[in-house]
């Protein structure tokens, strides 16, 4: 069937709302208005304003309900409309989200799911646009998800909602309007591994959300000149999938990986290191990195694409590493 | 609140001297903490309720065993007279894991979910938000039951106070907020951090059910709750106690207490709740010396009990470290 992953991750919602009572969606206009990006477009008239909850401009306040919620024994599904605003529940989602499980020694989990967007692309400047999930791929006790196809779109949320623990699910904001084919029986997917968009033996390219498209871009440009990637798309930026890395590591002896977010102190970053630690002697040159630069988000369109990555950006990064070493 | 007569007279002696009873189960075990604490048995951060007594013991006799009750990093008292077991409790302080939390928490987070006792929360306000949440939970699943939720008076500078209170008050949750007024956030006076000091006030200003309470005297405290807790369950949204109390010891084992008079201190001394209502009904001939001390020797007896418990506590194996990050597969 056609779907664009806006329906995708709706089509999820309206089934999790269906199977199971306790389930529903809080935040910032989801109901009336229909959700900022349109996600939630029409719940509120099939499910009512109890279960399609419209919520004050208390991030803090709101996350924290799902928590306590969760803790009550419903399956909340908390929309905080951007990463940015994220911040503002920090305390909730850090403080208390990740760490009641184990302050209590086991006694109380929190099965609870925060959808966020993030990312850049759509000029919406430096606090619109940020790329956080590597900041709470940080935290123990969080699981957080970045679908990048409309399988996982669809899939991702109610795996989520079976986990026992509290899940973020980080929507890249350019993705929503991505049309495609899914097949008409697509439901849950796996929250655990990293999965390989195209195989190739010459370069492991390593990335998740947003970039995903730049990257199978960069792939086929690569292909026209006659070198081969691995794409690996990493799905789950906590528990990352080491056995997925060092396969495609194993396979292609080569590594760039790409992430929006900033270089420094970054999720790059720590792909990198598990490489290094792990596969280093696998590996015929220094894995490469294509980041954002350095900025908050601009917003000039040829400011904003500068900032990030790039088909043009990938491909060089790439043909250093092939050109290095052995 | 202060030179303010003693607790009104009890209606029901026998119920005041169960009041009593709670309240020195409260005041012995924290001076035992303090003792063990100074032994080293004791570390990290601890913070006591000794002074405070009547608002735990007012409200939590109040609840119903299915009710919720979320508390600050002050919580002894309201874990043990939640019914959460003395000895777990102290042997969590030992860091064991015999202890309520098998040692992860410690004196700021205590946690038990027989008791529906959802700690133990140590950022100030942090735990109002989650309050907001069990009441959601329990009014959409159409449960009769109340969460009732502890903090000082710190947390109405807090936004998660603001954010919460309307909330609750939105959307018509059965909360009881009982903020326990001790007049200081650590050091910083209420008058020196808040504009508006009426807290009923500002909870008021939400559409919160919202009066301020003589928390020295446990029968007010207690009277005042069941009024509130009776409103909370038949529907009536949120309510809001401010609970005016005094710490007597310091805010935590570290501190100096620069900030505030002695005679002040022993002005609120003379308040004590726990000497009040004693005598009151030994006034009023209803606490005969022999069962006054009967009383303290059961109480001391369930005090060193629970050393004696937490004493004999083990280590968790370190192999254990990594636990409880996250839930266990098939355990849930």
């Amino acid at each position: 069937m056609k779907t664009t992953y806006r329906e995708a991750i709706r089509a999820a919602m309206r089934e999790a709302l269906l199977g199971d009572e306790r389930v529903f969606l809080m935040g910032e206009d989801v109901g009336r208005y229909g959700g900022c990006f349109a996600v939630s477009l029409g719940l509120l008239e099939e499910f009512g304003p109890e279960r399609i909850r419209d919520t004050p401009l208390s991030e803090s306040g709101f996350v924290g309900a799902g928590i306590g919620a969760a803790l009550g024994g419903m399956r909340p599904i908390v929309e905080i409309m951007t990463v940015n605003f994220s911040l503002l529940a920090l305390d909730q989602l850090v403080n208390n989200a990740a760490t009641l499980l184990h302050m209590s020694g086991g006694q109380f989990n929190v099965p609870v799911v925060f959808r966020l967007t993030t990312g850049a692309g759509r000029q919406l400047a430096a606090q619109h646009s940020h790329s956080l999930e590597g900041w709470y791929a940080h935290i123990p006790g969080l699981r957080i998800l970045t679908p990048a196809t409309l399988e996982d779109a669809r899939g991702m949320l109610g795996t989520a909602l079976e986990d026992p623990d509290p899940v973020l699910i980080f929507e890249h904001g350019s993705l929503y309007n991505v049309p495609g084919e899914i097949a008409d029986d697509a439901g849950l997917v796996n929250i655990d591994k990293a999965a390989v968009r195209r195989a190739g033996a010459d370069v492991a390219l390593i990335t998740y959300g947003g970039t995903l498209p730049v990257v199978l871009e960069s792939a086929d440009r690569l292909a026209a000149e006659g070198i081969e990637a691995e794409v690996v798309d990493l799905r789950v930026l906590r528990p990352l999938d080491d056995a997925a890395l060092l396969a495609a590591v194993a396979k292609t002896h080569r590594a760039v990986v790409v992430d929006e977010g900033w270089r420094s102190g970054s999720l790059s970053a720590e792909i990198s290191a598990r490489i290094t630690e792990q596969a280093f002697f696998d590996l015929d040159a220094p894995v490469g990195r294509v980041c954002s630069a350095e900025v908050p988000v601009p917003y000039a369109r040829h400011l904003e694409l500068a900032a990030l990555p790039s088909v043009e950006r990938v491909v060089e990064a790439v043909h250093k590493v092939v050109g290095a070493g052995g | 609140m202060n030179g303010d007569a003693g607790p009104r007279v009890a209606a029901d002696p026998a119920h005041a001297r169960e009041l009593l009873r709670q309240m020195l189960r409260v005041r012995r075990f924290e001076e035992k903490c303090v003792e063990l604490y100074s032994a080293t048995k004791i570390r990290g951060f601890m913070h006591v309720y000794i002074g405070e007594e009547a608002v735990a013991a007012g409200v939590l006799s109040t609840l119903a065993p299915d009710d919720a009750v979320v508390a600050t990093y002050r919580e002894h008292g309201h874990a043990l007279l939640r019914g959460v077991d003395p000895g777990a409790i102290l042997a969590e302080m030992y860091g064991y894991q015999e202890g309520c939390c098998r040692g992860r928490g410690g004196s700021m987070h205590l946690f038990d979910a027989g008791t529906r006792f959802y700690g133990g929360n140590a950022i100030v306000a942090g735990g109002l938000p989650l309050a907001v949440g069990l009441a959601l939970a329990d009014k959409m699943a159409g449960r009769s039951r109340v969460t009732a939720c502890f903090f000082g008076e710190g947390a109405v500078a807090e936004g998660e106070f603001h954010e919460s209170m309307n909330l609750a008050a939105l959307w018509e949750l059965p909360v009881l907020f009982c903020c326990e007024n001790n007049l200081y956030a650590m050091g910083t006076a209420l008058g020196r951090s808040e504009s508006q000091t009426d807290l009923a006030l500002k909870a008021a200003g939400y559409e919160v059910a919202a009066w301020a309470v003589d928390g020295m005297d446990v029968i007010a405290v207690e009277e005042a709750a069941r009024r509130a807790v009776d409103a909370v369950r038949a529907g009536g949204g949120p309510h809001f106690l401010e609970l005016r109390t005094y710490r007597f010891r310091a805010h935590s084992m570290y501190d100096p207490e620069r900030y505030r008079e002695k005679a002040e201190v022993a002005q609120w001394l003379e308040r004590d709740p726990v000497s009040l209502l004693h005598a009151s009904l030994a006034a009023a001939g209803d606490l005969p010396d022999t069962e006054w001390e009967r009383v303290q020797r059961a109480v001391d007896a369930e005090v060193q009990a629970a050393v004696d418990f937490a004493e004999a506590g083990t280590p968790e194996p370190v192999e254990e470290l990594t636990r409880f990050v996250y839930s266990e597969r098939g355990a849930q």
